[in-house]
């Protein structure tokens, strides 16, 4: 059949399953708007294309799925960088349609003419510039599979416009064939049956579990070999939920801000088994101080992660859901009786230290975390921004169900939680969705506060707001000499904002007040917004100086 | 540090040098020289890379070489028996009474004059870099005007090939 460049874009997305894009119309995406009603993908109109890209973003992370947004040539298309390397740095699988100038303006310093592959090439897995229309169909194929297999990752396809609107008898393309491109690598059984014998011998093993686990569906195989050898499991910020983290085995998130019990066990294992995780400067502290005692097993799907950051005494290359498939009848029960009491007794000294269990009046944020875990019961998908905001949700709110925590981890995206939540709940209409996040982050995109209104979208968003960029002021206190440059940050009424967008606001200033707000932000079906005035100087506990070994770790103060 | 031989193969597809050099220019390698040009396969190029690093910098390289979609091929050859050539013209101040001497360099060191001119004479060699170099430093004191090498090119002895070699070393 006859199709135009356009109509062979959408029919390729149909092929490829894509049922919702995120995107912002312009000059070079036009004949795609025009052919984008006759076919059945529901296109989200986003505010801001940063925001178009985290939105597929955080549809992508919540389902596993491919997420596609769409913008125009030039600014359309520099808008997106962020949120791309947003995704690039999280290995999360989306791809990225941008329109370009006709092919007879390309390299003429054309009207919103730039080079976007140039631009993103060092923030995608892969990109393609489509200046024939006899490659269309053939190039987006290829972007789903690039973009979804192997460690996933974004795939930007930037086509002409003049592409789109020319015309070709289409076919459906035959398979992808791409000689430099092995997403599945062939894992050494024999590297295997070694960690198998490691895991046996070892006296104090930890499984230190990253994204990886998720992305690969292998949570179940993850708490089978914990639970098998009594293997306790840490986990990087974005391996929080392959494990419940209300699981005995489960000591939570490590690194910069992690628990204080989760790092000394970092420290003192004999054995780290490294699933699907790239040892973040956030995660290691100081890497030569890194694990002394432990040997370490590395299993990553991408054979450039091996060895990258930290040593690995045994590199596993491989899917880890197969290699754990492997791998567990070679394990042998074990029980590790003195490692797991060591580890109990940090637990206790932690709790000691926890600010729930102090007793003051003031509204603290990790008061607000565990409430709406609690009116929740744990089910909520959260979506947490980026700071103080994002260390107290992974620090105090639970996460018991796979993929229900969406955040930026690598890049750091302040913004993100917004514009990912309405990702997220497109993807997940039948779930609560919570976007949680600072009163500096939620001002970066607040203008999709009418994206989530124009979608009906029942969305819960909790601001903790201090008035600062928050954690810019805690590093300020720790290590700038207490000067509050450029941190203190004035932001309008919250609640009459998200009024004004037709979102009932609620403001709560006390702490007595928590609860029934999160009660009636539940009962309210339809979007809510909390703005939580919360303790301006409170500040994440434990942490990590930037340098430093992660035991060495600035605690909370002792009550007096 | 070291300096490795690298031969990657790659689909020659428009943009695929700028992905390699932006590889490089990102992880902070030093490429000391690279030349690229077509291979034995229709539509594979072939690129020999001079990298200074250390044994994990050079793992590396070769690592985020493989994650370019478009790299099909990437092999370390600074251990092996290899030929390795490099060509060099240069330009050289020549008189009726030096030309003569010079002349006489360029036959022992098996090069080529290939242009003749009034005060100059453009030689031709073509070998591993420490010959180019001495030819080079024999020719400086008669005043050097113009010089141009191509950088490294090598292939391995013996008579397996380069895409014989099947599959990916991985770790």
């Amino acid at each position: 059949m006859k199709l135009n460049g356009a109509r062979i874009v959408w029919e390729s997305l149909v092929r490829e399953g894509v049922e919702v894009v995120f995107g912002i119309s312009g000059g070079a995406v036009l004949p795609l708007y025009h052919a984008l009603p006759e076919y059945p993908i529901h296109h989200v109109l986003i505010r801001h294309e940063h925001a178009a890209a985290h939105a597929a973003d955080g549809y992508a992370r919540a389902t596993g799925k491919v997420g596609v947004c769409l913008a125009t040539s030039g600014p359309g298309a520099t808008n997106l960088v962020t949120g791309i390397a947003t995704a690039y740095m999280d290995s999360s699988p989306v791809v990225a349609i941008t329109g370009q100038v006709a092919t007879p303006f390309i390299g003429k310093d054309a009207f919103q003419e730039v080079d976007i592959t140039g631009i993103t090439l060092p923030i995608t897995k892969h990109n393609y510039l489509v200046t024939d229309i006899r490659d269309l169909a053939m190039t987006i194929k290829e972007a789903f599979y690039i973009a979804r297999t192997g460690r996933p990752g974004p795939v930007l396809i930037d086509i002409a416009k003049d592409v789109q609107t020319a015309e070709l008898d289409y076919e459906e393309p035959p398979e992808v064939s791409l000689p430099g491109y092995q997403p599945f690598p062939a894992t050494d059984f024999r590297q295997i049956q070694q960690a198998a014998c490691l895991i046996n011998q070892a006296e104090a093993p930890l499984i230190l579990a990253g994204h990886g686990v998720i992305l690969a569906g292998a949570e179940a195989e993850l708490r089978q070999l914990a639970e098998k050898a009594h293997i306790p499991v840490v986990t990087t910020l974005l391996g929080i939920s392959a494990l419940p983290e209300t699981h005995p085995l489960c000591l939570g998130m490590g690194g910069m801000h992690g628990e204080a019990y989760a790092n000394k066990a970092l420290q003192q294992a004999d054995l780290l088994l490294n699933l699907g995780s790239r040892f973040d400067d956030r995660l290691t502290g100081a890497v030569g101080a890194f694990a002394p005692r432990a040997k370490i097993i590395q299993v990553d799907i991408d054979a450039a992660e091996i060895g990258k950051n930290v040593r690995s005494d045994l590199p596993i290359v491989g899917d880890v859901r197969e290699v754990l498939q492997t791998l567990l009848p070679m394990v042998k029960e074990a029980s590790h009786p003195a490692w797991l009491e060591q580890i109990h007794e940090w637990r206790r000294e932690s709790a000691s230290r926890d600010i729930l269990d102090q007793e003051t009046d003031e509204l603290i944020p990790q008061y607000v975390i565990r409430q709406i875990w609690h009116a929740t019961g744990g089910q909520a998908i959260m979506v947490s921004d980026v700071g103080q905001n994002q260390m107290w949700e992974a620090q105090y709110f639970l996460h018991d169900k796979p993929r229900s925590l969406i955040s930026s981890g690598g890049l750091g995206t302040m913004g993100f939680a917004l514009p990912a939540s309405i990702g997220v709940q497109m993807g997940c209409p039948d779930q609560m969705v919570w976007t949680t996040a600072g009163d500096g982050g939620f001002q970066m995109t607040i203008q999709e506060l009418a994206t989530v209104v124009q979608e009906k979208l029942p969305l819960k968003i909790a601001i903790l707001n201090n008035g600062y960029l928050g954690m810019v002021r805690q590093w300020q206190q720790f290590f700038f000499e207490g000067r509050y440059s450029g941190s203190v940050l004035l932001g309008p009424d919250f609640a009459k904002v998200a009024e004004a967008y037709g979102i009932p606001g609620i403001t709560v200033t006390e702490k007595a007040q928590v609860v029934s707000a999160i009660e009636q932000a539940l009962e309210i079906d339809g979007p809510v917004l909390i703005d939580f005035h919360i303790a301006s100087e409170e500040n994440v506990y434990p942490m990590v100086a930037p340098g430093a070994a992660i035991h060495d770790m600035i605690r909370r103060p002792l009550p007096v | 540090m070291a300096k490795h031989t690298l031969i990657a193969l790659m689909e020659d597809k428009p943009g695929v040098l700028n992905r390699v050099a932006s590889l490089f220019r990102r992880r902070q390698f030093n490429i000391e020289s690279l030349t690229v040009g077509h291979s034995e396969t229709p539509g594979i190029s072939r690129m020999t890379i001079v990298v200074d690093a250390d044994h994990a910098g050079i793992e590396q390289v070769e690592k985020q070489l493989y994650k370019l979609i478009n790299v099909t091929q990437v092999s370390d050859v600074s251990h092996q028996p290899t030929v390795i050539r490099e060509l060099a013209l240069i330009k050289v101040y020549a008189t009726a009474s030096t030309r003569a001497e010079i002349m006489q360099l360029v036959d022992i060191f098996r090069a080529k004059v290939v242009d003749v001119a009034a005060e100059s004479l453009t030689i031709e060699i073509t070998g591993p870099e420490s010959k180019v170099d001495s030819l080079m430093n024999l020719l400086r004191p008669f005043g050097i005007k113009e010089m141009v090498r191509t950088g490294r090119v090598a292939m391995v002895r013996g008579s397996n090939g380069m895409s014989q070699a099947t599959g990916r070393q991985i770790n």
